[in-house]
């Protein structure tokens, strides 16, 4: 196969996936969201009907009244396409055609800082911040667990390894959002150096918005670096022990190369592939991990949102996060899949 | 791969840290079994009833912090043991209950409660007085009760805020050298006659119920002395009892862990299995169903699940399954496909025999180790997951998991309030689980993958 039929295949697969997981979002909220959408068309009829005095004081009767009222909310939701339940096909490929060209509607319940309802202002507002902590965290989790892992890794059974591959064991065993709860009891009540919300007080406007949301951004920050190093580095160094193993760095050894050069530059090269893998992977599920994190700390991004829509129920919210985390994640598994294609072309012939 | 189940379990027992897994599990089971006999059914289903925990105080410590402290704060105290005497004098019958309190803490108690429950006729009188250890005696209330012809139940709390507890106590007014008119009635009975300082010593309660001709019987009878202390783990702001949650949490998830691995970990053996095993177009077919599934992103989907379909904790189970066999699939295919080229299993297909018999009978078994090593490290999986949707607020509301303790503790800012007792046993005991099976899981691994033996 050649690397460009193993994108091929990949973009193709990909976009099954989107979309069934699209399929499977409708479907589940689909009959809920139709009775909300004709329950809010009955509504507002009724209330422009009662509101045009003139026309109300042109009926006879109340029953009059009611059967007009009636028949121009079947005239509306007919005109809408409401009458059809939500698995009729039509009705699917409109609201998937929507989804895919990004319009998600707007909000019933939840707004953006600065009002609107338009679900893609509320989604583009909140995007930005969670793929500012949760990028800079996997970055700085991903450069201290190579650094420690390749450290450990060199000198296997030495005091460092040993500590390593016990804190990554223990330390992955935690819920993130557990430590969360107790940074925030030790670093927000104990000793009060940061605050336990994390939402910056001052309004998105103010030039020192972003300061502030830097300082909020720290304990989380933090955290999530305590919880995700360890198992980093336990991971990078059982890779460079298996490529220890082999003849070449035997050789490099024997040539007379100073070990810390073969192990920062030739060992580590050779665990490359899965590697890059792994961070790819790990970018994508930090964002979907986000949700518990950000609702510990109170984090103003797609996390907490998401968690917000399903409290009140706003589907359109509902969709338009599960479309874009979605499309996030399969982003980065299909980047991750080229890279390792790139890396290794055993893969791409497998 | 050839390993036998016996070889399996001869090498474990050479692996400390796989042991103390085991001994960590064993004791989590005796946990859950501790936990159905002290607390019935009933007790935890009453956990989101808050009549049921009216009598608890709230947000309070555990009592054993009481040993660092150089100032001991009073405990709650529930006495539900009082010795019962009787008496009959003529046409009187005495019914009296004693509770004794050693009262050795350095602070006033919050309050005290009585809460009874009687059955009788006609219109008994009820008294209740207290003896100190200095020889005074005050009364705290008499009252009678509802007037009934026929044979009534009545129910009530009498509490020291009462008026009637009050005004009682201020005919001992002239014992005590200074005002006790603007004190609480806590305050009074736990002084000292000099100065309004606590009292400590031996305390003696005593409820006397009189009723003339017929008999009362009393079927409840609880003396509640207010604390700021409580039990083994302490209580939270809803007055619950933490230690009944966190008992009652361990046989809930062991149940969770166990039964959303070993369900698929078996649906991804098969699975994969079967699909190795039939190759070629199945083969195909089947694995790309399985890259669909495990692209999907689970947590968001799982959210969704859970909110729209429904949070019964079987359903959770099920909607974990959905995403966990998906791993376990991928591998054991290929697995099988080594297998499938040995030469025993091409020539039991030679002769004849089933595909499906083939596949239990030859394949599956050699995969057995590898089963039982999936099955422990799917565990803590399930147990994390499972505590992260209980976290939402989108867990089974009728069980009390940690997650869901963790979520309350959460929702009223157990954390920024200092509320560590709230917030550490619940996450200690999801790590203590996730970390035993761990353990198993990795000593399993170093016997199936000799590989990592080094």
């Amino acid at each position: 196969m050649s690397f460009k039929r193993y994108i091929a295949t990949r973009i193709v697969t990909m976009f099954g996936v989107l979309m069934a997981t699209l399929l499977v979002t409708v479907a589940l909220v689909g009959s809920n969201m139709d009775t909300i959408l004709k329950q809010s068309v009955a509504f507002e009829i009724r209330q422009q009907v009662t509101e045009n005095k003139a026309l109300v004081a042109s009926f006879k009767t109340p029953e009059e009244l009611d059967s007009f009222i009636a028949t121009q909310i079947t005239q509306r939701t007919k005109s809408l396409g409401l009458d059809l339940p939500w698995y009729a096909p039509q009705r699917i490929g409109i609201t998937m055609y929507k989804i895919l060209i990004l319009d998600f509607g707007h909000a019933t319940f939840l707004t953006s800082d600065n009002g609107s309802s338009n679900v893609k202002d509320i989604i583009m507002e909140k995007l930005p911040r969670t793929i500012l902590l949760f990028t800079t965290s996997t970055i700085i989790i991903s450069l201290l667990g190579i650094f420690l892992g390749a450290l450990s890794g060199a000198k296997v059974n030495s005091k460092l390894d040993r500590l390593t591959s016990t804190f990554a064991i223990v330390s992955s065993s935690f819920p993130v959002w557990w430590i969360g709860m107790l940074m925030i009891f030790a670093f927000a009540f104990t000793y009060q150096i940061f605050p336990a919300r994390a939402t910056p007080t001052i309004p998105a406007s103010d030039p020192g918005y972003f300061g502030a949301l830097l300082y909020h951004m720290t304990l989380p920050l933090i955290t999530l670096v305590l919880i995700g190093f360890g198992s980093w580095a336990y991971l990078v160094r059982n890779f460079l022990i298996g490529i220890l193993q082999e003849d070449f760095v035997m050789a490099k050894k024997a040539i007379g190369i100073p070990e810390r050069k073969i192990i920062f530059k030739h060992a580590l090269k050779n665990a490359a592939p899965p590697i890059v893998t792994i961070i790819a992977l790990s970018l994508s599920g930090s964002l979907g991990g986000a949700v518990i994190t950000e609702a510990v700390f109170d984090w103003p991004g797609m996390g907490r949102l998401y968690f917000e829509a399903i409290g009140v129920l706003d589907l359109p919210v509902i969709i338009g996060a599960t479309y874009v985390l979605t499309a996030f994640f399969l982003g980065s598994v299909f980047i991750s899949d080229i890279l390792y294609g790139y890396f290794d072309p055993r893969v791409r012939t497998g | 791969m050839s390993l036998t189940v016996n070889q399996v379990a001869q090498e474990f027992s050479r692996n400390k840290i796989g042991l103390v897994g085991i001994g960590i599990i064993v004791l989590l089971f005796a946990m859950s079994a501790a936990a159905v006999i002290i607390y019935p059914v009933q007790t935890f289903k009453e956990w989101n009833n808050p009549v049921s925990w009216i009598t608890y105080p709230k947000s309070s410590l555990p009592a054993w912090v009481n040993y660092f402290l150089a100032e001991k704060i009073p405990e709650h105290k529930i006495l539900q043991n009082p010795q019962v005497a009787t008496q009959t004098i003529g046409e009187i019958s005495l019914t009296s209950y004693r509770f004794d309190i050693d009262y050795n803490y350095d602070g006033f108690p919050s309050d005290f409660i009585y809460e009874y429950s009687a059955k009788y006729q006609g219109a008994p009188l009820l008294q209740i007085s207290v003896m100190r250890h200095d020889g005074l005696e005050f009364d705290l209330s008499s009252i009678s009760l509802p007037k009934s012809k026929a044979e009534t139940e009545y129910h009530q709390l009498i509490f020291s805020t009462d008026d009637s507890v009050k005004k009682s106590l201020r005919k001992n007014a002239d014992k005590f050298s200074f005002l006790i008119d603007p004190l609480s009635a806590e305050d009074v009975v736990f002084s000292k006659t000099d100065s309004n300082s606590i009292l400590k010593g031996h305390y003696t309660f005593q409820v006397n119920l009189y009723s003339v001709g017929s008999k009362v019987s009393i079927k409840e009878s609880k003396f509640i002395l207010g604390g700021k202390v409580y039990g083994v783990i302490g209580t939270d702001e809803l007055r619950r009892d933490l230690l009944v949650g966190l008992l009652w949490g361990t046989p809930l998830a062991l149940f969770i862990g166990i039964t959303v691995a070993v369900g698929s970990v078996v649906v991804g053996l098969i699975y994969g299995v079967f699909a190795g095993y039939k190759g070629k177009r199945t083969d195909e077919a089947m694995m790309r169903l399985n890259d669909v599934i495990y692209a999907l992103p689970a947590l968001p989907l799982l959210i969704i699940l859970a909110v729209t379909i429904g949070n019964s904790i079987f359903l959770i189970v099920g909607f974990l399954m959905i995403f966990g066999w998906v791993g376990v699939a991928k591998v054991s295919r290929s697995m099988a496909l080594q297998i499938k080229t040995l030469q025993y299993v091409e020539a039991s297909k030679m002769m004849g025999q089933k595909d499906i018999k083939i596949i239990f009978k030859h394949i599956l078994p050699q995969l057995l180790p590898y089963t039982f090593a999936s099955i422990a490290i799917a565990v803590p999986a399930a147990i994390t997951t499972e505590a992260g949707l209980s976290f939402l607020g989108l867990g089974d509301p009728t069980f009390p998991t940690w997650g869901q303790i963790l979520h309350d503790a959460n929702s009223f800012g157990a954390a920024a309030r200092g509320l560590w007792w709230w917030i550490v046993p619940p996450g200690v005991m999801i790590a203590v689980t996730g970390l035993a099976f761990v353990f198993i899981g990795n000593a399993m691994d170093v016997i199936v993958n000799p590989r990592l033996r080094r």
